[in-house]
């Protein structure tokens, strides 16, 4: 289908965008899922506000304890980043993961936190890693954790005039283990169930501070409560993974989706907390 | 044997000439402006006047239609006409999609945009004509149609129960077509068999996914009355009789051009009623009118296929010796039989190729084809034949493990014998020359049974179950007029090719086969090259136009090389005759002691060059005065060829799939397959091997991923590339490639199709690969696509 016709108009600096954002003003960054949308009709906004162009959006800097990510930051940019690889390697982890290459070299980071699509790896990223959003509007921004802004099914803590400038993230410590998984039907497709799991292993082998965050489940990022108060403290062993797999059930309410029922969801998330934990035991790494 | 010359009566010699091109990788010299985006595609066509189509389509899988309010979508800036089913009723015939030859069949009348009844998602029911496609999809969106939702009849096994819904009363039923093939006495042979298997396999209802979608430009000229049709097509002659029979014009009168077509795997070679109700559009507008179909209307009104449940039964003796076949097959194919090919072809050949590579006496094969309100299937490449071959391939591994054989050695032990031709089966089919023990010799050379059996055992330990399968098939190609033009289709199993040389000594030649992206024209220009005896570059190939090629059938069913590479290799070989006969006169030699060799005429005996074909051009052309009065100088030559001993060239082939399966995530990883394909005389390796390879992607596609999805309503939940998964390169093994050949004697080419046997056998293959692996967990698979949640519940894992 042809896009409806619509306006366009391109912000170079913040004091531009928020004279641009008025009714029926949509953002475009990437355009990765705005586009197809306006080409299957499913949103006619009557302005697209273009905000590639400015320059306070942009950039990977660490400063005052956080690892700071502009939210025009691209996934290709994400993946290849030295600061990122090194104070959120998930991130890195999780790049090769986002669909294909024309894709990653396109899309963004705050367009697909924007976005919030359920079975998207960013999102769950940011939840896992425990990162702070900094939501800008005129005349003055706030911080909104992860967990707290992820709402529901494409729904965000976002409210009209704001936008996302960027994303801030924990500097990961020595103890920090991190590694995601997904189950998707072809390379680059999205998850039918995919972990990104964050903990810290001590020296005694015990786990502290798990985070694992299950994606294509649920109406957002899943943070396995019940899973993670399972292995907090315990030695990484069969018997931690075991209770965790166990606890995992009460955590996740799976819609039923072309792929299959919840029950099969359910099942594809204890396999992959199984492979996630089973990565970090020391036999795993000695061999890896 | 027909009375065609052999290569030795009239001199060819194929592996001598420098010029032998036949069995040579040449590579494709249309490839360039297809890599280098210079290609014409039907959207590239661009023309005075023109008016954009896009049309309203039924969200209801079945609805009355009560009301269409026009007004508002008029009203849209850029809109100029809409038209309704009744508008275009004024100037379009219904068609009715049957063929006399399939005893019993019958279908409703279906107009090019309905007149009272959507009967399936995705119908085209109103049509906007506006100057761009974006106002037309505005003014679509402002169409008010006020629907009487109807309830939808959606599930094949209840099609002819009493109280269903029937699709079209006057029909009296949803029964389309049945047709049941026996021979010797089943129920004897199987009440005294030693072993009976028995399974029911699911094939799910998949799509082509071409890469062009349907394209086409109507145009008629009010002042010559003529109709030309920009189509992207397989079968330009025969929609130049559909657009002329249903818009009450001469064939004459209208003309079907085909450039570049991006992909066609038998989607593009039917009767879509969006495309005809363009052509009746500018009927009456008398302006030229575009319509592109974008990939949400591809999923829900390309044909779909292979939507089959079949449940078969297998009788073995206590040695491995096949007693029978019993099969009864179920396929729903939409609310219409498609036009004109017909929707009971698929079921049709299910019941002719269950079977086919085994020597057997007891046969009882019966297809059912129903209505449904879905997307109407038809014809989709290898039609039929990966449904009986996943069906007789997986009866024979369940038998190899009942029996405890080797599952070669069972294929070995009841495949027709190479020295059994002419044989036929127990349907019916008429082989003249098969090579399946020489094919499968072929290839467990290539396949290294003993190193994988044993990596198999070693992997199980290790809690990794991969498995390896085989799928013997045969493949119908080269098809005679039995094939349609015995049950009334104007649609031609003969083609023709026309061959001019140029006064420069070019040489031109026009076929009536088509070229969607496969190679036609380049074995089209190797096989004149070698007949003629000039370089391939020195060939240029019209295809695609009615008006300006010899009349044919296009290309399908793995016609093009078999039936339009004879016709142009025997229209080369009678123009070379005539250039030898006006080069004899020339140099005043017999026409015999003559050869043509890389664009010069040769003595025969010393290979010495006596003259160059531009300098006999020249002469012709612009110096006849200097030939002798009489001397024929027709430097132009037609032949057309049609087969006469058999009804189709069967082809065969065996393929090997290798493959693993994650019993914790349901996934299979692809990790080699192989394929040993027997199509006649190879022209050109390289193409032939890369039919093979795209084949057996799309048959691996419709095993694992491919699925039209319906819900119980009849809605389609499948609508994007999202949802729809098409085999991607990630994921596809490496695909061994290796021949046998065994030419046919119907041609002096010998070539037959290569196109559909990738198809035919990777389902089956793959399947049987995936039920060796879960062999010894105790499960198995009998329905494609073979998803994770199907793997993971045969499993009992949730």
């Amino acid at each position: 289908m042809k896009w409806p016709a619509l306006g366009y108009l391109r912000a170079s600096s913040l004091d531009e965008l928020w004279r641009a954002l008025g009714e029926g003003a949509q953002i475009l960054a990437g355009g990765q899922t705005l586009l197809a949308t306006l080409a299957f009709r499913l949103s006619e906004p009557g302005t697209l506000v273009d905000i590639t162009r400015i320059p306070e959006l942009r950039g990977i800097s660490v400063a005052g304890g956080v690892l700071r990510v502009g939210a025009l930051t691209r996934h290709a940019e994400l993946g290849r980043d030295a600061l990122v690889a090194r104070h959120a390697p998930l991130l890195t982890q999780a790049v090769p993961h986002i669909a294909h290459p024309a894709i990653r070299n396109r899309g963004t980071i705050g367009g697909s936190l924007a976005y919030a699509d359920p079975a998207a790896e960013l999102p769950a990223c940011a939840v896992a890693l425990d990162a702070t959003l900094v939501l800008a509007r005129a005349g003055g921004e706030r911080r909104v954790k992860a967990t707290e802004f992820f709402t529901g099914l494409l729904t965000t803590a976002l409210e009209p005039g704001e936008i996302i400038a960027a994303v801030e993230f924990p500097l990961a410590g020595p103890s920090q283990r991190t590694v995601i998984l997904e189950v998707a039907r072809r390379s680059g497709d999205y998850a039918m169930t995919g972990l990104a799991a964050v903990l810290d292993l001590g020296a005694d082998g015990r786990i502290a501070s798990p985070r694992l965050t299950f994606f294509g489940v649920g109406e957002g990022p899943v943070l396995a409560a019940r899973a993670n108060a399972a292995l907090e403290g315990r030695a990484l062993d069969a018997t931690a993974i075991a209770a965790a797999q166990a606890a995992l059930d009460a955590d996740l309410d799976p819609p039923a989706d072309l792929h299959g029922p919840p029950a099969m969801k359910r099942h594809l998330c204890r396999v992959l907390l199984g492979r996630a934990l089973q990565s970090f035991t020391p036999a795993t790494e000695q061999a890896a | 044997m027909n009375d065609m010359p052999t290569p030795a009566s009239i001199g060819l010699s194929r592996e001598d000439l420098p010029n032998s091109y036949i069995g040579r990788s040449v590579p494709r010299p249309n490839l360039p402006k297809l890599v280098q985006g210079r290609a014409t595609y039907t959207d590239d066509v661009v023309l005075p006047r023109m008016l954009h189509a896009a049309f309203l389509r039924s969200p209801h899988a079945h609805a009355r239609i009560a009301a269409i309010r026009t007004e508002a979508a008029l009203a849209v800036p850029g809109v100029v006409r809409v038209f309704t089913g009744a508008d275009l009723a004024k100037v379009c015939d219904p068609w009715v999609a049957v063929l006399d030859h399939l005893k019993g069949m019958k279908s409703a009348p279906q107009h090019p945009l309905p007149l009272e009844r959507a009967t399936w998602q995705g119908e085209a029911v109103v049509a906007v004509l506006a100057d761009t496609r974006a106002a037309a999809e505005d003014g679509v969106a402002a169409l008010e149609v006020d629907w009487d939702p109807l309830p939808a009849q959606t599930d094949m096994e209840t099609a002819l129960d009493a109280g269903t819904v029937v699709i079209h009363p006057e029909l009296g039923d949803n029964l389309v077509f049945t047709r049941t093939a026996t021979k010797g006495d089943v129920d004897a042979a199987f009440a005294a068999a030693h072993k009976v298997v028995e399974a029911t396999f699911v094939t799910g209802r998949h799509t082509g996914v071409t890469l062009e979608p349907r394209s086409i430009i109507a145009d008629y000229n009010r002042a010559d009355g003529t109709l030309t049709v920009h189509q992207a097509t397989q079968a330009p002659h025969m929609m130049q009789t559909v657009y002329a029979k249903h818009l009450r014009m001469e064939e004459g009168q209208v003309r079907v051009i085909c450039k570049d077509v991006g992909g066609s795997f038998g989607i593009k070679v039917h009767v879509y009623p969006d495309e005809v109700a363009v052509a009746a559009v500018a009927r009456i507008l008398g302006r030229p009118v575009k319509f592109i179909a974008d990939r949400f209307e591809s999923f829900a009104s390309d044909i779909h296929a292979r939507d089959h449940r079949i449940k078969a039964r297998m009788a073995v003796e206590a040695d491995g010796t096949i007693i029978g076949f019993d099969v009864d097959d179920l396929t729903g194919i939409g609310p219409y039989s498609v036009y004109p090919r017909t929707s009971a072809m698929e079921g049709n050949q299910v019941v002719n190729l269950v079977g086919g590579p085994y020597d057997f006496a007891h046969y009882r094969c019966t297809t059912r084809v129903v209505l449904q309100n879905k997307a109407p299937t038809c014809q989709y490449r290898a039609v039929g034949h990966p449904i009986a071959t996943a069906v007789t391939e997986g009866l024979m591994e369940m038998a190899a493990r009942e029996l405890g054989m080797d599952p070669i050695e069972l294929r070995r032990r009841n495949m027709i014998r190479d020295d059994a031709y002419p044989f036929t089966s127990p349907p019916g089919m008429r082989f003249e020359g098969l090579s399946h023990h020489a094919s499968l010799d072929k290839l467990l050379e290539m396949v290294p049974v003993a190193r994988i059996r044993a990596d198999q055992e070693a992997q199980r330990k290790r809690g990794v179950y991969r498995g390896l399968g085989f799928a013997a098939f045969i493949e119908l190609t080269n098809p005679s007029p039995f094939m349609y033009g015995i049950g009334g289709a104007r649609i031609s199993a003969q083609d023709g090719c026309t061959v001019r040389m140029d006064p420069d000594g070019s040489v031109v030649a026009s076929s009536g086969v088509t070229e969607q992206g496969q190679g036609t024209e380049a074995i089209l220009a190797q096989i004149v090259a070698h007949g003629v005896g000039v370089p391939v570059e020195r060939v240029k190939i019209i295809t695609g136009d009615t008006l300006n090629t010899p009349y044919g059938g296009g290309t399908w069913a793995c016609r093009g090389a078999g039936i339009g590479g004879e016709a142009a290799l025997q229209s080369a070989l009678a123009l070379k005759a005539q250039i030898l006969e006006v080069a004899g006169a020339m140099l005043q030699a017999a026409p015999e002691s003559l050869d043509i060799v890389m664009g010069h005429i040769t003595d025969r005996a010393t290979g010495a060059e006596r003259m160059s074909l531009h300098e006999l051009g020249r002469i012709v052309y612009f110096r006849g005065d200097t030939l002798p009065r009489d001397l024929p100088r027709e430097l132009v030559q037609t032949r057309h060829f049609i087969t006469k001993e058999y009804p189709f060239a069967f082809t065969n082939g065996i393929q090997a799939c290798w493959a693993e399966v994650d019993t914790d995530t349901g996934m299979v990883k692809l990790l080699e397959h192989w394929v040993v394909e027997d199509c006649g005389r190879v022209v050109n390796p390289l193409l032939v091997d890369e039919q093979v390879r795209g084949g057996v992607v799309q048959g691996l596609g419709g095993a694992l991923y491919e699925h039209c999805v319906y819900d119980e309503r009849g809605n389609l939940l499948t609508t994007t590339m999202a949802d729809y998964l098409v085999p991607m390169s990630a994921e596809m093994p490496d695909i061994h490639v290796g021949h046998v050949e065994t030419p046919t004697k119907e041609s002096l080419l010998g070539a037959k199709g290569a196109g559909e046997a990738g198809t035919a056998g990777a389902p089956g293959a793959l399947m049987n690969a995936i039920n060796d692996a879960l062999a010894p967990l105790g499960a198995h698979v009998l329905e494609q696509p073979f998803t994770p949640a199907r793997i993971l519940a045969a499993l009992g894992r949730f």
